[in-house]
């Protein structure tokens, strides 16, 4: 992947103070993005905000479309025309996105989306917490595709990881998924945004060959099909049929199997380099506590408690939740007595946990249906349940 | 005659502007969107646009179909959604004409709020909707755009709905050009589409088409190239008429013609006229 010089307008470099939805947009204005299409939900709001206050010094596109749908689609068209596009949501919004983000993962359009996650179903709890749509972002859209999703723990980890999330996005040309939470997303920390030039942002595999020659869904060794911008003159085809390798559907079950099967292997296959987790004393842990967003913080409590009571307790932070990491989990599996798996829903992450566990070692969830985070208490009791 | 004239005489002058790898096309013998398709390539010939700055984008349906046989670059998007995508390629590569290209039901059923919204924030897309009065593509259903009395599939005994008026609705939300033709009025329609391409902001044309296989059918109305006949003379030209007075009945009359040409400035000069004025030179002006 090239490097791509990092554009010093959008960066604003120094110390500040943010919570987690701003340093999302000051995030995405350092990744470069310049196309921002949004509709306002809570909790995830002030990124919009932020992104339309910013945007008019740095040179670029903020629109407040009519709803939800718009706003993803709108995404797709400006990544066709060369534009690095973000939008930013929470769980209704995110449900009226789903057939789009299946569009852009069937034209392998590059965008990325923010989900500040609240308590559920339908309306649920507009301004409280909830990590209740770790499953719809892998399989809401339907059909059968993967796409990449990061779980940020802190406003220092939405600035870093929306510049991570461009970053995926436009290697494996798929849409990428920020799932953070109100609780992060409204949380104010130190967020230390570095120079320009200490920001790694990569370019878009641009084709370069001969015009005529051009195929849009021709996969190169990396599996990823180089991309062009329209209005460079190819003057090519993207349909969210299925098609071939020229764009032009093709309506039967061979394509459809090459088709399928490129979606999926283009990430399964590129896994071990996409997925990033934190862990920490799990060489001799009797019990490993898995978890991400807000609810690593205070499993992090517990895991002090715990560890105080002389049980032998490591942690896995998953950075990426999607794809899964499961290779590492099915490792632990092996040593572990078990896995402790607390998240703000009622049990999501934790069929994973166990699927790639693949009983060897149990996965205990520790369940919370939205509207506040755990006691750390009530992971502690888990923890200490599953070292016996 | 030399053999390269002979070849040059047998090359279809459409050729250059279409996907011929694609054809021939799926819609049926006597379907209006083939006539449209035709004088949209009239009109982008007879503009001498630059094609590689021409973008086409289509929704679902069988005039949904349309981006796939057009040679520029063009995107088959979802089911009522080619007007936001529009949008974000327009203000993605603001140098672009960017001409939507789906059916009735596309843009005034599932996608009329996209359209609604556009028109009102004077996006600058030219929108050009094949009207053939019901959803063809999945069987000949009811549309938002069915004449009370017309018999659907799912209004099997008669529609008793009202039906949208689309240059009304596009005038009402300030669309800068709106006209409506039947697609048999093949010189209007080119010369409405070249006219558009001139002009900046929402612009709108309506073709009325046939379809044979289902509505056509259904109402025993003949086949395509009588409906076809029947749309053209049953149709009064009356430009710059009220958009109030546009009411399409089943099987009667109807008004056509130009009926706005208004200049107003579109989503991105308002945005940076806007922001000059707000801002002063901190403003990034975009896309100028």
């Amino acid at each position: 992947m090239k490097k791509l010089k990092v554009d010093p307008k959008g960066v604003l470099t120094g110390a500040h103070y943010l919570d987690g939805d701003f340093a999302i947009a000051e995030g995405a204005l350092a990744a470069g993005c310049r196309f921002f299409a949004g509709y306002p939900i809570t909790p995830s709001t002030e990124t919009a905000e932020r992104f339309a206050e910013r945007i008019p010094f740095v040179g670029g596109i903020f629109i407040q479309m009519e709803d939800e749908i718009a706003s993803v689609t709108a995404l797709i068209g400006a990544s066709w025309a060369g534009k690095k596009a973000m939008t930013v949501t929470s769980g209704p919004g995110f449900s009226l996105m789903m057939e789009n983000i299946g569009l852009a993962v069937m034209m392998e359009a590059p965008i990325v989306i923010a989900n500040v996650q609240r308590g559920g179903p339908s309306t649920g709890l507009p301004t409280l917490v909830g990590q209740q749509d770790m499953m719809q972002v892998r399989w809401g859209s339907h059909g059968d595709y993967k796409i990449i999703a990061l779980s940020p723990d802190s406003p220092q980890e939405c600035f870093d990881l929306t510049i991570q999330a461009f970053n995926l996005s436009e290697t494996y040309r798929v849409p990428t998924f920020i799932m953070t939470d109100e609780c992060v997303g409204h949380m104010h920390e130190k967020v230390v945004i570095p120079p320009a030039d200490k920001i790694e942002v990569v370019e878009r595999k641009w084709y370069e060959g001969p015009k005529e020659k051009y195929l849009p869904y021709k996969p190169d060794k990396d599996m990823i099909p180089f991309m062009v911008k329209a209005g460079d003159g190819y003057r090519f085809h993207t349909t969210g049929l299925t098609h071939d390798e020229r764009g032009y559907p093709v309506i039967n079950a061979e394509c459809q199997d090459w088709v399928v099967r490129h979606l999926n292997d283009k990430i399964t296959k590129n896994a071990e380099k996409i997925i990033k987790y934190e862990e920490e004393q799990t060489d001799n842990a009797e019990v490993v506590v898995v978890s991400y967003g807000i609810t690593s913080r205070v499993a992090y409590r517990a895991v002090q408690l715990a560890r105080k009571a002389g049980i032998k307790v490591g942690t896995l932070r998953l950075i990426t939740v999607w794809p899964f990491p499961e290779k590492r989990i099915k490792e632990l599996a092996q040593k572990v007595k078990a896995f402790v798996v607390p998240e703000i829903n009622y049990g999501q992450m934790v069929l994973e946990v166990e699927r790639a566990a693949a009983g060897k070692a149990p996965a205990i969830l520790v369940p919370h249906c939205g509207g506040w985070v755990h006691n750390p208490e009530d992971i502690l009791k888990a923890i200490k349940e599953a070292a016996k | 005659m030399s053999k390269d004239v002979k070849a040059q005489e047998a090359k279809n002058p459409m050729e250059d502007f279409l996907r011929m790898d694609r054809i021939p096309h799926i819609w049926c013998s006597g379907c209006g969107i083939g006539v449209v398709v035709t004088s949209f390539v009239d009109a982008l010939r007879k503009s001498e646009i630059d094609l590689n700055k021409v973008a086409i984008v289509s929704g679902i349906g069988c005039t949904g179909r349309v981006a796939g046989y057009v040679k520029l670059d063009s995107f088959h998007s979802t089911h009522g959604r080619a007007i936001p995508f529009a949008t974000g390629l327009k203000l993605g590569n603001p140098e672009m004409q960017v001409v939507v290209f789906s059916g009735d039901g596309d843009i005034a059923g599932i996608g009329g709020n996209h359209f609604v919204h556009a028109a009102r924030r004077n996006m600058d897309i030219l929108v050009i909707c094949v009207n053939n009065f019901n959803y063809a593509m999945t069987g000949g259903q009811v549309a938002a755009t069915s004449p009370i009395n017309a018999n659907l599939s799912t209004a099997p005994y008669g529609n008793f709905e009202y039906p949208f008026s689309l240059p009304y609705l596009a005038d009402a939300c300030g669309a800068t050009y709106v006209a409506r033709w039947t697609c048999l009025h093949i010189r209007r329609v080119t010369m409405s589409i070249q006219e558009a391409f001139q002009k900046k902001g929402f612009r709108f044309i309506e073709v009325i088409a046939p379809c044979v296989t289902l509505y056509a059918r259904r109402n025993r109305l003949g086949d395509g190239l009588n409906l076809l006949k029947y749309y053209h003379d049953n149709s009064e030209i009356r430009h710059g008429a009220d958009t109030r007075t546009l009411d399409i009945g089943y099987q009667g009359k109807m008004i056509v013609g130009k009926f706005v040409d208004r200049e107003k400035p579109p989503f991105l000069e308002c945005m940076n006229t806007h922001m000059k004025k707000a801002l002063g030179d901190k403003y990034v002006p975009y896309g100028e």
